[in-house]
């Protein structure tokens, strides 16, 4: 019998979520040499993703399908999860710490009587004991700490976009085991679910994120970054001036309060850069100013900044980048 | 209708970080109610001046956390416990564990927390605590109606929004848009100084008769730090037309975004 860690894959929008192979790799990082990293799916018609899975290194695939499991529904999916785990007996349980992950890890965790880490960005060994360390953000990433487990069992949820993709071998294969849907009392009832505009990207997953501070003035102050995230393919993002002032959705919050983010390129437009704004977005890789007022004090982290009027400067920006990216009509 | 919410006190979001000798300095820092707990605490006050009953306010945390308790009460809570931990490093697990003992014991027809603390940020105890007693929960919602025993909520899920009901008893988690917590006025000030709080402590859940687990913590930290601190970088000149042609130029060369 070998040691099983599990990996719980997450589909949205017909697709399997990228951090479905992420945790495939922050598994393998955490599991001694010989181990079987099993994915998990649950949902319906999702067994057609355990080809995908096996091509990214997972070992085992446990699927759960039946027509309670279309939504998200908490109930459903944590019966269904015990029931893998019941199956597996596995030493570790990785989800994504995502709107499913961190709903639904908490709730093997404490069935299992186990200790959780949540979103870990990064796993590394104890040169003197051996044992795993898990760091992960605190104070939204205004401080950083390591923990490590004392339970035999151990459930965590990884950051998006943190680890490196497994290496992606085509035509891998790996068993695929069926688990019955255990079929529980559900005492929560999904009546719609309404989804956000088709194409929109998704901010905490996002690569390029666009953000707008009091400095956007009205919720239609938003349209130029709208159209600048269009362009490159980026989600928009607020700060908590722009969120309490009405401009925007408290959905688009980045901070403390709100989410935290960590594209490749963060463009702050009319940004101040309160301390609690900024522990949501400084560990983006590169970011990017547009400030009317010079002593703003995003500028002090900003890898470049522009000191001018954001409604002036984002749609030139925007031209520029569709010449770049040769989008639309090109003169 | 009977209310529990529980609530942390945190750090205020505008506070730096600062840490010496291996722990996060507290000196000087100014402590709140955790935000995401406030909108737990004005959902039960609206609740309960609907439907009658009763709002209460659990913490556990070291004994300045009283003061969140405080604000809940000022803010209209009826009663506050708050379990005194002694600054033990307690870990979710425990905290779900003390919880379930002392809730367990409680007659109750809602629970409510906040979606995560801005401290720690892990988001577990609610949900953890949902389990342990056995009732159903929805985490992160911006919106709930009760009637008939029943729960409407809205859950917001990374944008979307799902739509549930659920049977009471049930926990749920409030997120940001839930609704605007009040500040607490100071006729509510003066009124929480004569509302019942009940102080305990971990003594008062030693006994293997209440609490069905290990208290023990599973996890616990072995190190913090600092993020790298980030430097202000170039600072660019012209007209805006200049510096955004500038600005994709070093995007491209330095960056090596968009190549």
């Amino acid at each position: 019998m070998t040691t099983i860690y599990l990996a719980i894959a997450e589909v949205k929008g017909g697709s399997l979520r990228q951090v479905s192979f992420e945790l495939i790799a922050a598994a393998r990082q955490a599991s001694e040499a010989g181990s079987t990293v099993a994915s998990v799916l649950i949902g319906s018609n999702v067994s057609r993703f355990a080809n995908d899975l096996a091509a990214y290194g997972a070992d085992h695939v446990y699927v759960v399908e039946h027509d309670d499991l279309t939504h998200y529904n908490a109930e459903a999916y944590d019966a269904s999860l015990q029931a893998v785990i019941q199956a597996a007996q596995p030493k570790a349980i990785f989800l994504g710490h995502t709107s499913i992950g961190k709903d639904l890890a908490p709730l093997s965790a404490a069935s299992l009587q186990a200790g959780q880490i949540s979103d870990i960005i990064a796993i590394d060994i104890d040169a003197a004991s051996g044992s795993l360390l898990y760091t992960r953000p605190i104070y939204a990433g205004k401080a950083f700490e390591q923990r490590t487990f004392f339970s035999s069992s151990s459930v965590v949820t990884i950051r998006p976009n943190n680890f490196p993709l497994p290496t992606y071998e085509a035509g891998r294969t790996a068993p695929v085991e069926n688990i019955a849907y255990p079929a529980p009392t559900l005492r929560t009832v999904i009546r719609d679910v309404v989804t956000q505009a088709a194409g929109r990207v998704d901010l905490s997953e996002a690569k390029i994120v666009i953000s707008g501070g009091r400095g956007v003035k009205s919720a239609a102050g938003f349209k130029p970054l709208e159209e600048l995230a269009e362009v490159l393919n980026g989600a928009v993002g607020a700060s908590r001036g722009a969120c309490d002032a009405g401009y925007c959705d408290y959905a688009l919050q980045i901070g403390q309060t709100g989410k935290v983010v960590t594209p490749e390129l963060y463009i702050a437009c009319g940004i101040s850069g309160a301390i609690q704004h900024v522990a949501g977005m400084s560990q983006s890789r590169v970011i990017i100013a547009i400030n009317k007022d010079p002593d703003a004090p995003i500028f002090q982290i900003a890898d470049y900044g522009i000191v001018g009027d954001l409604f002036e400067v984002v749609p030139i920006l925007t031209a520029q980048f569709k010449q770049l990216l040769k989008i639309g009509p090109v003169d | 209708m009977n209310i529990i919410v529980l609530a942390k006190q945190t750090f205020d979001t505008e506070e730096k970080i600062v840490i010496e000798q291996g722990t996060i300095s507290e000196d000087g820092v100014k402590f709140v109610l955790n935000p995401y707990d406030e909108y737990a605490v004005e959902q039960a006050i609206q609740l309960r001046d609907e439907h009658g009953g009763r709002v209460t306010v659990i913490a556990i945390g070291p004994e300045r956390a009283a003061e969140a308790l405080r604000t809940a009460l000022a803010m209209g809570a009826d009663d506050a416990v708050l379990i005194d931990d002694g600054g033990a490093a307690l870990d979710e697990h425990t905290v779900a564990q003390i919880l379930y003992a002392h809730v367990g014991q409680q007659a109750y027809d809602l629970i409510l927390g906040g979606n995560f603390s801005v401290d720690n940020g892990s988001g577990q105890v609610a949900i953890r605590l949902a389990k342990l007693l056995g009732i159903p929960h929805v985490g992160s919602i911006t919106k709930l109606v009760i009637q008939d025993r029943q729960a409407e909520v809205e859950r917001d899920a990374e944008g979307d929004t799902e739509r549930l009901t659920v049977a009471l008893p049930a926990l749920f988690t409030a997120q940001q848009g839930l609704n605007e917590p009040r500040y607490p006025s100071l006729q509510g000030i003066m009124k929480a100084k004569r509302k019942p709080f009940q102080q305990l402590s971990l003594a008062d859940f030693d006994s293997p008769s209440i609490v069905s687990a290990s208290q023990e913590p599973l996890t616990a930290r072995v190190a913090v730090f600092s993020p790298p601190p980030r430097q202000a970088g170039k600072r660019l000149s012209g007209t805006p037309s200049e510096q955004t042609q500038q600005l994709i130029e070093l995007l491209q060369t330095e960056a090596k975004l968009f190549t």
